[in-house]
């Protein structure tokens, strides 16, 4: 019994590594999702008829789920097997409070090809920036001409495909143009 | 000699001279600023350079990459946090530096060191580059594949510490690099019957998402800083002349940049401990290292800035990214139908020979530059981190939405910035990940066009490269395996050592 405490000792020292908060977790969500994909090979992937084992096109999804179930399992041993450090949900919150900006983000996404790249780029950097608890006086306009520049720099400037504002076209006939090429 | 001229004939049209002033000098400051780094910038910039002759866009790129690690010596010497993860080493010696009143030694000795770093590279490069062409058409598809493999294989064992996390993201990415309509028998994989999967996972998607988006995310959920420093007063030009003291230690560590940038997948975290190791083994004060050693700070800047250069090799000559910037580097290529490989290097050597000089060019620009604007680049390094990741965020959207105006790759690449994020605050690696869908889909492609060559296994290796390739796999995965023995015997002892002690300290007090 001894021996065999000393190996496990052995064992957990081999993968023993520095842990942060939050470890465990994704190294029990990463291989829960090696598993659901594992479970799902069959389905989305296919063997094909007379042809070699690394030319099929299930070779290489079936050799890299594989590797990764192989290797997250390794690294949750790895994470059980190491010290823990206190503060998981604090850390779990932390993630998901990132999701309050990935809306922002889609939200301005969606609303680019309506009201065109500038008045919503306009937009977005004055409320992340009222958002991100700037409220000096001139954080405001400071955020305004870094948006207005970075239209100007890129969409007029270096000519990135972004495509102009539904609104534009409600433009007075003067302006429109420039607004449909540059902002 | 007329690769040369050509390459110099390449260089000589404005687009090209002002794409290289503007990256060398966009590169310095975006290295300076802590929290943003190449990696962000090449992401953002990447879509923008598509429409870009081929050589212009890859100048501007090379500029930032190029010149990103002298700007990131400015807060690692001042600030004590290092501008890109690279200049990690350099605030070991260079802030005690700055404590002892030191900051324009230990900067001017920081420039110069860089710059015999990346002139030095790029001397060699150019030195090799006949051998190299000579070499390069003997690298079919099995050689490739294997030198992909072997990319692989280090990527993963170059994450000390962390293997298993490496070797489960790179696999990660060789499963992201299968998603979509496979292109030889047209079927699909993982798609879930969705049609935005059918096209795959797009690089720049993902590279955009993991470092860019995750890198603004985590700059406005964390604390709020605003770096402070003194300005720097003096002549930075005082460095070069220390530097002729320490030539053999900066010799020696643009030597191991050199080798380090051309094994793919290793890169300059290796290089500098390597060097740093070799300078403190050989020094006379061993003991100052850690504490404002201007050798150990030379050793860390000249190594870390010989590998650009140098990891152009592999890309160049047989189209495999050696990192994550090359990686980004390669979909330049890949948009303009550029084939980087062993084509390239033989039939547009005055191509290869352009990139090379304009390297070299942007040393020059970004040490001129340096000279005159350190205390001006120190104000912008005093941007507050949470406004830092707001620009970011607003500058990402360029870089995803520009490609092919699609709320759906917005939307993939916040999930990679989530993503990226989580691996970030649990310190994982991220790049194992984009090597693994580069390095995934050239294996793949490439085993399928050997195989039909080969009659049997025995074959793969009956190539003089091939069979050293495959000999340098074995030599490597079994290195890893004395190291780990070693380590294991080394912490048993330390641990025998640690209870002998303290019994003897309990039989004492008894």
């Amino acid at each position: 019994m001894e021996k065999v405490m000393i190996r496990l000792k052995t064992f957990q020292e081999l993968f023993r590594r520095d842990r942060r908060p939050g470890d465990l977790v994704f190294a029990y969500a990463f291989l829960a999702f090696c598993a659901f994909l594992l479970a799902n090979l069959g389905d989305q992937t296919k063997w094909v008829d007379r042809t070699m084992l690394v030319a099929q096109p299930a070779f290489w999804p079936t050799l890299s789920l594989i590797g990764m179930t192989f290797f997250a399992a390794l690294n949750l041993i790895g994470s059980l097997s190491s010290p823990r450090i206190f503060g998981r949900m604090k850390e779990l919150a932390l993630w998901m409070r990132s999701l309050e900006f990935v809306a922002y983000f889609l939200i301005y996404v969606s609303v680019v090809p309506i009201i065109g790249y500038l008045l919503s780029t306009i937009v977005f950097a004055l409320f992340l920036t009222f958002r991100l608890g700037y409220r000096r006086p001139q954080a405001l306009p400071i955020s305004f001409l870094f948006a207005v520049a970075v239209v100007l720099v890129f969409r007029a400037g270096l000519k990135v495909k972004i495509p102009a504002g539904q609104i534009y076209e409600y433009l007075p006939d003067f302006i429109r143009p420039l607004a449909m090429i540059y902002l | 000699m007329d690769a040369i001229l050509g390459g110099i004939q390449i260089l000589l049209s404005w687009q090209v001279l002002a794409a290289l002033l503007i990256g060398s000098i966009g590169g310095v400051i975006i290295g300076a600023i802590p929290g943003v780094g190449a990696a962000v910038a090449i992401a953002i910039l990447l879509p923008a350079t598509f429409a870009f002759e081929p050589i212009v866009g890859l100048t501007m790129l090379l500029g930032i990459y190029g010149s990103s690690m002298y700007g990131g010596s400015i807060p690692a010497i001042l600030l004590n946090t290092p501008g890109t993860p690279v200049n990690a080493l350099t605030t070991y010696d260079g802030y005690p530096m700055t404590k002892r009143g030191q900051a324009h030694r230990a900067l001017s000795l920081a420039y110069s060191a860089s710059f015999f770093g990346g002139v030095f590279a790029i001397v060699c490069l150019i030195i090799l580059a006949p051998v190299l062409a000579l070499i390069s058409p003997h690298f079919g598809s099995r050689e490739i594949f294997l030198a992909a493999l072997l990319g692989i294989i280090l990527v993963i064992l170059a994450h000390r510490g962390q293997i298993m996390a490496a070797g489960m993201l790179a696999f990660f990415g060789i499963f992201l690099n299968t998603i979509g309509l496979e292109p030889a028998k047209y079927t699909l994989r993982f798609t879930f019957g969705q049609n935005w999967l059918t096209s795959g996972v797009d690089l720049i998607v993902l590279v955009l998402g993991l470092f860019a988006i995750s890198q603004a995310l985590l700059l406005m959920l964390e604390k709020d800083h605003t770096p402070h420093a003194k300005r720097v007063q003096g002549n930075l030009l005082g460095g070069f002349a220390e530097l002729l003291g320490l030539k053999r230690v900066a010799s020696v560590a643009a030597s191991f940049g050199v080798m380090m940038g051309t094994i793919p997948g290793v890169g300059e975290f290796t290089a500098q401990f390597l060097s740093y190791t070799y300078a403190q083994k050989t020094s006379k004060k061993p003991k100052a290292f850690g504490d404002g050693s201007p050798e150990g700070l030379v050793a860390s800047e000249a190594a870390n800035n010989a590998v650009p250069p140098a990891a152009m090799i592999p890309l160049l000559a047989l189209g495999i990214p050696g990192e994550a910037l090359t990686a980004m580097m390669l979909s330049v290529f890949y948009v303009h139908n550029v084939i980087p490989g062993p084509q390239l290097f033989q039939g547009s050597m005055d191509f290869v020979m352009a990139l090379y000089i304009a390297m070299l060019l942007l040393n020059v620009i970004v040490i001129v530059f340096l000279l005159f604007s350190t205390n001006l680049l120190l104000k912008i390094t005093q941007v507050p981190t949470r406004y830092l990741g707001l620009m970011i965020l607003i500058l990402s959207f360029v870089g995803v939405y520009s490609l092919r105006n699609s709320p759906v790759d917005c939307a993939m690449a916040a999930g990679f910035g989530v993503f990226g994020l989580i691996l970030k605050r649990l310190n994982l690696p991220i790049v194992p990940i984009i090597l693994g869908v580069v390095l995934g889909g050239i294996m793949e492609v490439k085993l399928r066009s050997a195989i039909v060559r080969i009659d049997s296994p025995l074959d793969f290796v009956n190539r003089p490269i091939s069979a050293i390739l495959v000999l340098l796999i074995i030599f490597v995965l079994f290195q890893h395996v004395r190291t780990l023995r070693f380590e294991r015997r080394q912490r048993k002892l330390k641990k025998q050592e640690t209870e002998g002690n303290s019994s003897k300290i309990t039989r004492e007090e008894s």
